[in-house]
């Protein structure tokens, strides 16, 4: 195992819905639960820098023509605190500019404390105590991740103005 | 072709000589006036009814032009455009022909009437008026010059009125425009106009946005100023609401075809509105989620631009403002006939790329209105 990959927290501790920041590997690094699974970002807008982690989900909203609103609840995007872009947490990808523009992903696993204990750096160690070695924890791979393709149909390269 | 110099030209170009020594290409003038000399004009063009109305109210002229223009303003005719014999300038083709048409060679001008019918109240004369207004410009000018295509007008309080009178008109060889007062009651991109633009559309006619409104619209964003100064130099303010609100309200998603001119809005604050646009739509699109794209491609793709007038400034400045709309394709040139912006021509040429000269100078407005 990669000495890239760090412990960063339990599982159970991270409920459906809830975020948090860690530092790991000298970065900050925002972690999300999104319908139990686990997403990492680094916690830098690729924008201006402000921390992604006080960023709010809110339901993906699209229109095809003036009034006719697509409002998806079971899509959201992580909006940045400072000026509103939008990001798609599972890839990094902005809306505005899924290719140009993306804020940087990490893979966050879910892992055994049975295969952890001992083994790793970061924030926390599993606990050695056995009934503790059973509880799942979250590991952040900082290792780069192949580049995702943009999901989106807009994936032609936007001027910058 | 000769690359454009300096010295000739802040002086108006009158003469062919003129001309020539300034561009030797083809010329499309996208914006020259018709302006109705006097009620009794119309008079042919109107039923009875409506004769009677104007005469027995002694109505003389809508109010629009007269407040908007002083008379006696060193801007609203070239010297050399003011008919001697005290005639209202700009009134008969015959002035038309030997002011413009002539010297300037030109292939094609596109006639623009703003007569402010849209000041009358009443809704019926107000439709009448308009109806008049056009066909007189369609038997007065576009049947005795073949370089000219027209502008309707438009009956502009009344959605359903306005779609009409597209529909009595609109499918004229001559008419490739209708012409929309930049001041209104409500910005032209509000709902109620879709079917408009949507009839617009249809007829193949483009929106050409264009100086001018309602006697009673206040003529700043914030009422009155005091000065004909202050309407003059910030006219430009009407033209960026009414593009923004019909980029933001999502007209060009309901008329995707809709093609806009901007004439006599100016175009040099084009850029610095478009970064702010793009800059802004990347964190508020979502309460506009028909916008789908920065609003500055989408302006480079649904509007031209007439260069009358030009904030010019400093050549090597001007050259930078005209590298900022990243599009050779927005301009079209105009004369603006018989107003007199002073636009130096020479200096706006010499300010761009070579390839660009001959695009504003008649390709662009070619291919947008289809000449
Ligand atoms: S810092 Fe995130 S949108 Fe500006």
């Amino acid at each position: 195992m990669s000495t890239r990959r760090y412990v960063v927290g339990k599982a159970a501790d991270l409920a459906d819905g809830e975020k948090m920041a860690v530092e790991v590997g000298g970065r900050s690094i925002a972690i999300f639960n999104v319908e139990g699974r686990y997403y990492g970002l680094l916690n830098r807008c690729p924008h201006r820098g402000a921390d992604l982690c006080a960023g709010r989900f809110l339901p993906r909203v699209t229109a095809a023509v003036p009034g006719e609103y697509h409002y998806d609840t079971e899509h959201t995007f992580l909006v940045c605190p400072w000026h509103g872009w939008e990001f798609d947490v599972t890839t990094g990808q902005s809306y505005f500019d899924p290719v140009g523009m993306r804020g940087r992903p990490y893979k966050v696993d879910v892992e055994s404390g049975a295969t952890i204990a001992g083994m790793q750096p970061g924030p926390l160690r599993a606990e050695t105590v056995s009934v503790q070695v059973e509880d799942d924890y979250l590991v952040v791979d900082l290792r780069p991740q192949r580049p995702q393709r943009a999901q989106s149909a807009r994936t032609e390269k936007q001027e910058t103005v | 072709m000769i690359t454009p110099t300096r010295p000739a030209l802040i002086e108006p170009v009158v003469d062919r000589a003129g001309r020539e020594a300034l561009w030797t290409g083809s010329v499309i003038d996208v914006d020259v006036h018709a302006q109705v000399p006097s009620a009794e004009t119309l008079f042919p063009y109107l039923a009875q009814q409506w004769v009677d109305w104007c005469t027995e109210r002694n109505w003389k002229q809508p109010q629009g032009p007269l407040s908007h223009y002083p008379p006696n303003s060193p801007r609203t005719c070239r010297p050399q455009w003011r008919p001697a014999d005290g005639r209202t300038p700009a009134s008969d083709v015959d002035l038309l022909r030997r002011h413009v048409l002539d010297p300037w060679d030109v292939d094609r001008a596109i006639l623009n009437c703003y007569y402010g019918i849209d000041s009358i109240r009443q809704p019926d004369w107000h439709n009448a008026m308009a109806g008049a207004v056009n066909d007189w410009l369609i038997e007065e000018w576009l049947n005795k010059d073949s370089r000219l295509r027209a502008s309707m007008v438009l009956p502009a309080r009344d959605p359903a009125s306005m779609i009409r009178e597209i529909e009595r008109v609109g499918s004229h060889p001559g008419i490739v425009q209708v012409l929309l007062p930049v001041r209104t009651d409500a910005l032209w991109g509000r709902r109620m106009f879709f079917p408009v633009f949507e009839a617009m559309a249809e007829h193949g006619l483009v929106a050409g946005l264009h100086y001018g409104g309602t006697a009673d619209g206040v003529p700043s964003t914030t009422g009155y100023p005091s000065y004909f100064i202050e309407e003059y130099a910030a006219e430009w303010q009407a033209f960026g609401s009414q593009i923004t609100s019909m980029v933001a309200e999502g007209l060009f998603r309901v008329a995707p075809d809709l093609r806009v001119s901007v004439l006599e809005g100016g175009f040099l604050w084009l850029p610095a509105w478009g970064w702010r646009m793009n800059k802004d739509w990347k964190g508020l699109r979502r309460e506009v989620p028909w916008l789908t794209e920065p609003p500055f491609d989408l302006v480079r793709r649904h509007f031209r631009f007439s260069t009358a007038p030009t904030e010019a400034g400093p050549t090597p400045l001007l050259e930078k403002a005209i590298g900022w709309l990243r599009s050779e394709d927005l301009l079209m040139f105009a004369t603006d006939y018989p107003h007199a912006h002073d636009d130096d021509l020479a200096q706006l040429l010499s300010a761009m790329p070579e390839s660009m000269r001959a695009k504003t100078m008649a390709e662009n407005a070619r291919s947008w209105y289809r000449l």
